[in-house]
């Protein structure tokens, strides 16, 4: 009956057709020559496109990164924008293949929508942006606030929460889009306006005067981003996870997209398994052996990719924080490469 | 009402334990056959048609649904080969006959539909199941935890989502009733200056309409949402009229009225009043049918509905108090501004909603009423004038009930438009069943097809109802007819 | 002249004619007319004269006297009382009109508009000849060569994926497939509804009533996440074909309805005169009852077309950028951060709009008389 039914669609539908299969991801993305990405519809920083629509930040990169270990070739990656309704649904029918979309794992969505969060590119937490004017110091002092906000993420649960546990009272005023949360904002709606930190340091940079507004230092939850994968397929879930944990180990070991010719003569046994000059880790993946070389020579390790996208030096001004190496006081971690 | 709720969403969990969804096909299939068959008139196909049903119902219910189909195309065809007895030409090859054709026709039609909502079923089915995605009405019952900012039912963060779907149904019911209302009303307006004769006013009638309906609907609601909320004062400022109302980008803030424990009195009265009035008119037009005399019944009626209640109230020592919104003028200033829950917030989503929902419609309404005004003969207004009515009368006797018959079923279609377009409010964070369930639920629980599904059917429903509604209403006024 | 006629008096010339009186010709009578002829008539004119005040002053003052016309970002309409910013409508133009679609590509859209004019304009026009040629070229045709000219993909064209589509490109897109599909859909219905098979009938009666009572923007938000599950495993489509399907499908119950309008006003003899003559059903509804009907219910068709246009909008609310969508995201782009650039773009887009709407409106209000001057009081 199904096979009947795909011919039946088969034949209806001849155009926008991709095809894909849970059971061998890599096989079919093998086949069509690219990596479909899911990402947001503009996050500056995370996921953004400029006006001539190219790709940039700090989830594109990790999709580029994933190119580069399957492909050797970083723009060999396809964008989708999704919205926070659809980019769940659009990973479970396979329309893209990983979904990099400032997406919070938790428990729930890990279990209850078959997916799988293949790590961690940036730990969050939940902030508070209000007007200046307002002189507000702390979160505490919201109490009896309107809070603008994005409807079906956590931010909206976190801020029921967090009130509630505080006894104030608040009224939220929820968007479907990250945009109209700004425009309302912007033209005072609210008093407050909560998201991710690393999303309030991005929004604000719509705002029509965004030096008038201060994020307090409150932070309410746990936001830990990454990208996710259908459950399912354990080799594609590893390559996802591992492409970032190779990031990540390079820039522990000072791998860099700058010295990355220097390093594939290095001596140092880590760096030698890393770059695959030693041992056959790529191929257990189902990739080549220069597979993490490729990422780190076409998209960088973490930390360059964190500096371009988000760092001090960027209009978003996020210091590392949480997002160090462990090795620096940070969280980022990875098993090493062995 | 949580026992409500949840005996409402407890019921279909057996359709998804049972694991029978083949069943339920069959049972819809059977469904289509025997329709088919009772169309056909010919007395075999009705015989072979009720042994199969027979058939079909045990072999569904013991096999499966793909043995049922099976057998429900050896029977059709049987059915066809069955010798067709015609009355006159004796018997006809079947193929020439066009009932056996059409039979043939919707046989295939039937079975392609049939087939095609399995298919999308039994896909979503495994699609579900593949990916481990949670499904059933189960969640209806879990905690919500997020707020909403208009409720016209008691909710927390701790409700359930059966009761943001609740709240979020009558958010949609309530911008539609008085959107509806409203846009009746400027529509009504601005029908009949557009038949003025004067100049201006005809032509100010005439290029409303034509603004107004040329433009998005969600433009209208982006214009007064965010263009317009920039220009009224901020949290910390308000226009106020008769120092009552007030107006600030909060929305609007007036006096909450509360009811003393005597206040049912008032509202007998009123309802007794209404019944009062309906009674003294049917006398009334009793009496002018049997004798000729006139009453004015209308003055009368709407005297004893005012009178009656404000007696009622003022006996029962006026039990109505209003709580006015508490304004913060001083002090720390994030504090200063209107206290939430002191008073009667319209939230400005609900009111940028509602103008460009009644203002969008009513240019709509408008040229129906023109339209139907237009419709009724001018003849008619002559021949009552030649009666010796005056303007008033022939107003309300002769020219409004013929045009009402020209205008209900447009006006209908335009309700109907504006509650589906009230789904609009989703863009604007008016929280109505779309924004709500439709929205933040869906996206919090990932149940998309139970949730769709849903909302799909309320709507379907509220137009069920609002067209019975008018068709009941349009016949009424059919009959006058004659 | 005899004498016996010295008492009566005949006038053997005509006076010179008169002007009528002031108070009845010329403007004067006008205005006396229509705006002054009674006082309930003068109180109107007063009324509408201070309403027409109150709503173009600020309008013309917003629009034009205080506007800024030029400029290259934000500083020049960073001043006090400030109008419409139209030189951030000017700078933001292309993206309006393509979106991200490629700079270099972008020629492809112009040329694929231009030909959908020079098909559309002589189909039109009544007098023209060679419409059923027109309509095939039209209809059939150019969508295929304006998929194969806006995807790419032949003849060397590179793709260019619809995620980069947008602005006013997409509306026209969505809009022209809407209505391409519901016709032929909306045909095929309104024949199912009248059928005399009553399954036949029941189903197209289900559709139609099913579509026209759901929201669009229900229908919008199933094909975005409901669609996908619905597919065997692994089959995808793109998203922008996704949205087509469901406005596709949506337009086509009220097409349905429209022509179903216009069947009802064949008469029966027109039925019965095709029997008569032994046309099969197809042929009947083909070469006498179809022709006719479509041509009575051409306003209708324009009508639902306007609607269909006015409803892409939402579209934006499931994340595309139609010509709505693309004028919101430009408002937060901090280069062009002023007080009114809200404004501008919102009254930008209504102009857009309502040229558009307007036009065919006036177009389906003139193939009305044009149809309808037998009938005509």
């Amino acid at each position: 009956m199904k096979v009947l039914s795909r011919v039946a669609l088969g034949a209806l539908v001849a155009a926008g057709f991709a095809t894909s299969a849970s059971a061998a991801t890599l096989d079919d993305i093998k086949k069509k020559g690219h990596v479909q990405c899911g990402v947001s519809q503009g996050l500056p920083g995370f996921s953004n496109t400029d006006d001539s629509g190219k790709w940039t930040g700090i989830d594109v990169d990790l999709c580029r990164a994933v190119a580069a270990a399957v492909f050797g070739d970083a723009t060999k990656v396809k964008f989708t924008p999704l919205s926070a309704k659809e980019r769940f649904t659009a990973l479970q029918s396979g329309e893209v293949d990983i979904l990099s979309r400032n997406t919070t794992w938790t428990m729930g969505r890990d279990t209850a929508l078959g997916l799988n969060f293949a790590g961690v590119n940036y730990y969050d937490g939940q902030g508070f942006m209000v007007p200046k004017k307002l002189n507000v110091k702390s979160a505490l002092e919201l109490g009896g606030a309107s809070v603008c906000t994005n409807t079906g993420t956590t931010t909206e649960l976190n801020v029921a929460d967090y009130f509630r546990s505080n006894n104030m009272k608040y009224e939220v005023v929820a968007f479907e889009k990250a945009d109209e949360v700004v425009a309302a904002y912007d033209a005072g709606r609210c008093d407050v306006y909560t998201t991710d930190r690393s999303g309030l340091a991005a929004q604000r940079l719509k705002l029509s005067k965004a030096d008038d507004h201060v994020v307090l230092p409150e932070i309410i939850s746990k936001e830990p981003l990454g990208p996710v994968v259908r459950q399912g397929d354990d080799q594609w879930f590893n390559i996802v996870k591992w492409t970032h944990f190779a990031m990540v180990n390079a820039e522990e070991m000072g791998v860099s997209k700058a010295n990355h010719a220097e390093m594939m003569k290095s001596a140092n046994p880590g760096i030698k398994r890393l770059l695959g000059t030693e041992g056959d880790f790529g191929s257990k993946l189902g990739l080549g052996n220069d597979w993490a070389s490729s990422v780190i020579s076409q998209v960088g390790n973490y930390g360059e990719v964190y500096e371009a996208n988000v760092g001090p030096n960027t209009p978003l001004k996020l210091a590392r924080g949480s997002n160090a190496l462990w090795t620096k006081g940070g969280l980022q971690y990875a098993p090493p490469v062995r | 009402m949580q026992g409500l709720i949840d005996r409402i969403t407890s019921l279909p969990e057996w359709y998804f334990e049972l694991g029978r969804i083949d069943v339920t096909f069959a049972i819809l299939m059977l469904a289509g056959v025997i329709a088919t068959i009772m169309s056909w008139k010919g007395r075999p196909g009705m015989l072979v048609g009720a042994a199969y049903v027979v058939v079909a119902v045990v072999l569904a219910y013991f096999m499966s649904f793909q043995a049922a189909v099976g057998l429900g195309m050896i029977a059709s065809i049987a059915a066809l080969l069955v010798p067709n007895i015609h009355p006159e030409h004796g018997t006809i090859s079947w193929f020439n006959d066009p009932r056996a054709r059409g039979l043939i026709a919707q046989i295939i039609l039937f079975l392609l539909v049939t087939f095609g909502i399995y298919a999308m079923v039994t896909n979503t089915i495994v699609n579900l199941e593949r990916q481990n995605i949670a499904s059933g009405f189960g969640f209806l019952n879990q905690t919500a935890g997020f707020g909403i900012n208009q409720t016209l039912i008691p909710y927390t963060e701790e409700s359930t989502y059966g009761q943001t779907f609740i709240v979020g149904l009558l958010n949609t019911i309530l911008v539609a009733i008085v959107g509806i209302f409203l846009a009746t009303i400027l529509g009504f307006i601005v029908g009949v200056a557009r038949l003025s004769k004067n100049w201006v006013i005809n032509k100010i009638a005439y290029w409303y309409i034509e603004v107004m309906r040329n433009v998005p609907l969600l433009l209208h609601i982006f214009v007064w949402y965010f263009a317009v909320l920039r220009a009224v004062p901020d949290k910390r400022d308000k226009w106020s009229l008769f120092d009552t109302f007030h107006l600030n980008i909060y929305g609007i803030w007036a006096p909450e009225p509360l009811p003393g424990p005597m206040f049912w009195m008032t509202v007998v009265a009123f309802l007794a009043a209404i019944v009062i009035a309906f009674i003294l008119a049917k006398l009334a037009k009793a009496r002018q049918m049997r004798t000729g005399e006139t009453f004015p019944s209308f003055w009368v009626g709407l005297a004893i509905i005012i009178i009656l209640p404000l007696a009622a109230f003022f006996a029962t020592g006026s039990p109505l108090d209003f709580e006015h919104p508490k304004f913060v003028a001083e002090g720390p200033i994030f504090k200063r501004g209107f206290e939430f829950q002191s008073g009667l917030q319209v939230i400005p989503e609900f009111i940028a909603l509602l103008l460009a929902l009644s203002i969008y419609t009513a240019a709509y309404i408008a040229e129906i009423v023109r339209a139907g005004i237009l419709a009724v003969s001018h003849g008619q207004t002559e021949a009552a004038n030649a009666l010796g009515l005056r303007s008033g009368p022939t107003l309300r006797l002769v020219v409004i009930p013929q045009a009402l018959r020209v205008i209900i079923p447009p006006l209908t279609n335009q309700y109907l438009n504006l509650t589906k377009n009230s789904s609009l409010a989703v863009a604007i964070a008016y929280p109505d069943l779309v924004a709500v369930f439709a929205g933040t639920t869906l996206n919090q629980t990932g149940q998309a097809v139970e949730i769709i599904v849903i909302t799909m059917l309320v709507y379907l429903g509220l137009s069920l109802v609002t067209s019975a509604i008018m068709n009941w209403y349009n016949s009424r006024i059919a009959l006058v007819e004659r | 002249m005899s004498s016996n006629t010295t008492e009566a008096f005949v006038r053997t010339d005509f006076l010179p004619q008169q002007t009528a009186p002031v108070s009845e010709h010329g403007i004067v009578g006008w205005v006396m007319k229509n705006l002054f002829s009674s006082p309930l008539n003068i109180l109107q004119t007063l009324v509408g004269i201070g309403l027409l005040y109150l709503i173009i002053t600020p309008l013309f003052r917003f629009g034009i006297t205080n506007a800024v016309w030029e400029g290259a970002d934000r500083t020049a309409c960073a001043i006090d009382h400030v109008g419409a910013c139209w030189a951030m409508v000017k700078a933001k133009f292309p993206q309006y009109m393509y979106f991200q679609y490629p700079i270099d590509e972008r020629w492809r859209v112009d040329l694929v508009g231009l030909v959908g004019l020079v098909l559309l304009i002589p189909m039109l026009i009544p007098f023209v000849p060679l419409k059923k040629t027109n309509a095939i070229l039209l209809l059939v045709i150019y969508p295929v060569f304006a998929f194969i000219l806006l995807y790419g993909g032949w003849f060397g064209l590179p793709i260019v994926e619809t995620p980069v589509w947008g602005g006013l490109m997409v509306t026209l897109v969505i809009a022209v497939v809407g209505i391409v599909a519901s016709l032929p859909l909306g045909i095929l219905f309104a024949l199912g509804r009248r059928s005399d098979m009553p399954l036949v009938r029941s189903v197209s009666i289900a559709f139609i009533e099913f579509w026209r009572g759901i929201p669009l923007i229900t229908v919008l938000f199933m094909s975005s996440v409901l669609l996908p599950l619905f597919l065997p495993e692994g089959v995808t489509f793109d998203k922008l074909l996704r949205a087509l399907i469901g406005v596709a499908l949506f337009s086509s119950a009220y097409m349905a309805e429209t022509i179903r309008g216009g069947l009802q006003a064949i008469p029966k003899g027109q039925y019965e005169g095709a029997q008569a003559l032994g046309l099969s059903y197809w042929k009947m509804m083909n070469l006498i009852v179809l022709p006719q009907a479509i041509k009575h219910v051409i306003p209708g068709i324009v009508n639902s077309f306007i609607a269909l246009f006015k409803d892409t909008t939402l579209v934006l609310i499931i994340g595309m950028f139609d010509l709505l969508g693309a004028i919101q995201t430009s408002f937060t782009d901090p280069k062009w951060a002023t007080e009114t650039q809200d404004e501008t773009g919102y009254l930008f887009a209504a102009l857009i709009f309502w040229v558009f709407c307007f036009a065919m409106s006036r177009y389906s209000i003139f193939m009305e008389n044009k149809l309808h001057t037998g009938h005509k009081r």
